[in-house]
């Protein structure tokens, strides 16, 4: 299917090429999009191409997001990386790090004569993209955050009232139980475990998940995320799993599937499974903020952000520069962005996409898909600007392990929480050794 | 009487040109990329090579003062015993039956054969689905049966799937060399075992195994090899080393750290503890095990 309507896509790009007498500057642009995701990014492309004639974008679809970061890697290594890269957020200060590998995305809008302008931008989002300095390292492209999705269905099934999902913790273990009680087998469950239950939930309370404002501060950030509120919180989850209401269903994204089955009844996960789940669900579904622990000061404060943004390699011609430059300007439209947000779910960058959006009816039309630019919108404090930390891919895969030893019950939440905190720092020691 | 054996040459630079691809083969797929990764393994890298610094031995140090690491010595130990004895054995055994089956053994030696043509990480992937929890097929029709299976947070059942599914993928390979083996043997002495009164359990363990030998050290070599490199792509879509690092072998974290994590230095130092092992486990079976074998 997707090879099909790549090769159509390239026939496409080859007869429309073959047209004009003039060459064309080509930019390549690497990119991790499957599905109707890749049609969203091929459909950009062919939007610019058709918009002028100087330049042509060129999108490849190069593997999940460690894939085309390793093959960008290597590529760059032997001298033909692309242009465009799609970078996962983990990867942020991998690429920040690498200096000579990059330019900033803000000197290549500078250079070529474009006014870039932060503040037209989502605070948490540009905050995570940009360096202490201001400047715009990368430009945020796909970004989602973590939500609370609910199957309507069986609440009502379990007595629930399905307009009010649970704010808090506590409301949701008292769901939890009334679902199970309900015969529901899997009463809630969770994707990215790290992302949503303490780096999201960690900004989400105001409190901090490692030193230096999470890394944001600079280098010499450590783990701090076995504070008593964060050994709270998985001890809570521990006793869930224990009592059979929370289900764990592997790392990454594993949970989305059983609640698009509507075999689990809660999941926090990703706001970009809107699309799946519309398509998927054979149920009424409803999407919550994320639950909190009420007595926290500041909380709820704001959710963190995950999926990628679009970095420019180093050591390609001005010329090309100034396509790269032109492409960005063209997706910074805000009818563009609005048009994207509606139709991938993901968060709308800039807040004249997200009025425009308002304005168009479209959240009104579509209950639940503003919940997670709510949690986004807010002014973010130092505490809650995002996570960025070096090895965070390592880092992740440490807290997958250790957090699954306490669903299995070989771990207490808080030796877990120490064990992964001690880790996890030697990764960040290590990084700050290679990237001096 | 002893028969020399060597062959004897006139001109010096005879032998050197025929040996010369055999030896450029080797330099080009062993030497250079064995080279590569003990130069890296005393290095620390950023992910682009933008920085590099000698570390001496860090890496290493740093391996041997990780407990995690050291766990996976035995995990691996433990998946290679498992894999090594599982397969070898199942493959013997069906390569047995094979042998002796008159009618269709065509389709049965295909059917048997056609696992091999599947990549590992394929391999991973459809035992992942027979046995994933909530949607799994076997999972489904263990729970009938009243047992709980969820290799993602019980690790016994996670080695049994991956080591289920490495077996599974290497059988074919045992089976065609055990059968090539079987069929090379002369009929003429299994006959004369059996006018002899010897069953054909006395049959089997009399003649054929030792018999057999050959066939049997080079496939465990062979399997002991293909547990310690070549499963990581099974681990990887079964398990991804879970739960917490109970299927973590060491390949895996070579190759957890060297592409996903992009630790170059440390990953280049696991593969050069993962050399050494390997090229001690050969030398101990050629000088201990192969004693047994009879050419």
């Amino acid at each position: 299917m997707q090879l099909k309507r790549l090769s159509l896509a390239a026939l496409a790009a080859a007869a429309l090429t073959s047209l004009p007498a003039q060459a064309q500057t080509e930019i390549q642009w690497w990119h991790s999009m499957t599905g109707g995701l890749n049609d969203w990014v091929v459909d950009l492309a062919n939007g610019f191409n058709a918009s002028q004639k100087d330049y042509k974008v060129v999108p490849t679809y190069k593997g999940s997001y460690d894939e085309s970061m390793t093959a960008s890697i290597a590529a760059f290594r032997a001298g033909n990386a692309p242009h465009i890269l799609q970078v996962y957020e983990v990867g942020t200060a991998t690429m920040m790090a690498a200096r000579g590998a990059v330019v900033p995305v803000g000197k290549v809008l500078a250079d070529a004569g474009y006014k870039f302008e932060p503040k037209a931008y989502i605070p948490a989002v540009v905050g995570y993209y940009t360096a202490p300095s201001g400047q715009m390292l990368s430009f945020p492209f796909n970004s989602s955050t973590t939500v609370l999705n609910y199957n309507k269905d069986l609440f009502r099934k379990a007595g629930l009232d399905p307009n009010r999902p649970p704010s808090t913790w506590p409301e949701l273990v008292g769901a939890a139980a009334k679902l199970k009680a309900s015969g529901v087998a899997c009463p809630f469950t969770t994707s990215w475990q790290s992302w949503t239950q303490l780096e999201s939930f960690s900004t989400w309370h105001n409190t901090l998940f490692a030193t230096q404002n999470n890394g944001f501060g600079g280098n010499g950030a450590r783990l701090i995320f076995n504070s008593p509120l964060h050994v709270r919180h998985i001890e809570n989850l521990a006793n869930m799993a224990q009592q059979g209401l929370f289900h764990y269903r592997g790392r990454g994204n594993k949970g989305d599937a059983p609640f698009y089955s509507g075999e689990c009844a809660m999941a926090t996960a990703s706001s970009s499974t809107y699309a799946s789940i519309k398509k998927n669900a054979k149920f009424e579904f409803g999407i919550a903020p994320l639950p909190y622990y009420p007595e926290v000061p500041g909380a709820p404060q704001n959710t963190i952000i995950g999926g990628a943004s679009l970095w420019v390699m180093a050591g390609k011609k001005p010329a090309e520069y100034k396509g790269v430059a032109a492409f960005f300007n063209y997706l910074t439209n805000a009818e563009i962005q609005a048009k994207s947000h509606q139709r991938t779910g993901y968060l709308p960058i800039t807040l004249a996409s997200f009025k425009l959006s308002e304005d168009s009816g479209f959240y009104k039309q579509n209950p639940g898909t503003d919940t997670a630019v709510n949690q986004m919108i807010r002014k973010t404090t130092d505490k809650s600007r995002g996570v960025r930390l070096g090895n965070f891919n390592q880092i992740r895969a440490i807290m997958d392990e250790e957090l699954e030893q306490v669903w299995a019950g070989k771990k207490t939440a808080k030796q877990a929480l120490d064990d992964a905190v001690k880790r996890g720092n030697e990764q960040l020691a290590r990084f700050e050794a290679a990237n001096k | 009487m002893a028969v020399e054996k060597r062959v004897r040459f006139r001109s010096w630079w005879l032998p050197w040109v025929l040996l010369a691809p055999q030896v450029a083969v080797i330099a080009v797929f062993f030497f250079w990329p064995a080279g590569q990764a003990l130069l890296q393994s005393l290095q620390q890298q950023d992910a682009f090579g933008l920085s590099v610094e000698w570390v001496g031995l860090d890496n290493f140090r740093r391996l041997l003062a990780d407990e995690s690491y050291l766990d996976s010595f035995q995990t691996t130990a433990l998946f290679s015993v498992l894999v090594a004895g599982l397969g070898l054995s199942l493959s013997l055994a069906l390569a047995v039956f094979a042998d002796r089956v008159l009618r269709g053994a065509g389709v049965y030696k295909t059917l048997l054969i056609w696992p091999y043509a599947v990549a590992p990480a394929v391999a991973g992937v459809l035992w992942l689905f027979m046995f994933a929890p909530s949607i799994g097929i076997v999972s489904y029709a263990l729970r009938g049966l009243g047992y709980e299976w969820n290799h993602l947070l019980n690790s016994g059942q996670a080695m049994a799937l991956i080591v289920f599914a490495a077996v599974w993928k290497q059988i074919s390979y045992n089976f065609l060399f055990f059968l090539a083996g079987l069929q090379s043997i002369p009929k003429s002495l299994i006959e004369a075992a059996a006018i002899d009164g010897a069953g054909p359990w006395r049959r089997f363990w009399t003649v054929v195994f030792p018999l057999l030998s050959p066939t049997t050290f080079f496939l465990l070599v062979i399997n002991v090899v293909y547990a310690f490199f070549d499963t990581f792509a099974i681990v990887d879509a079964a398990t991804e080393g879970g739960p917490g690092k109970d299927t973590a072998i060491l390949v895996y974290k070579v190759y957890y750290d060297g592409f996903k994590a992009l630790d170059l230095g440390g990953s280049a130092a696991q593969s050069v503890v993962l050399m050494v092992i390997v090229v001690a486990l050969t030398v101990v079976q050629f000088r201990y095990v192969e004693k047994k074998v009879n050419y």
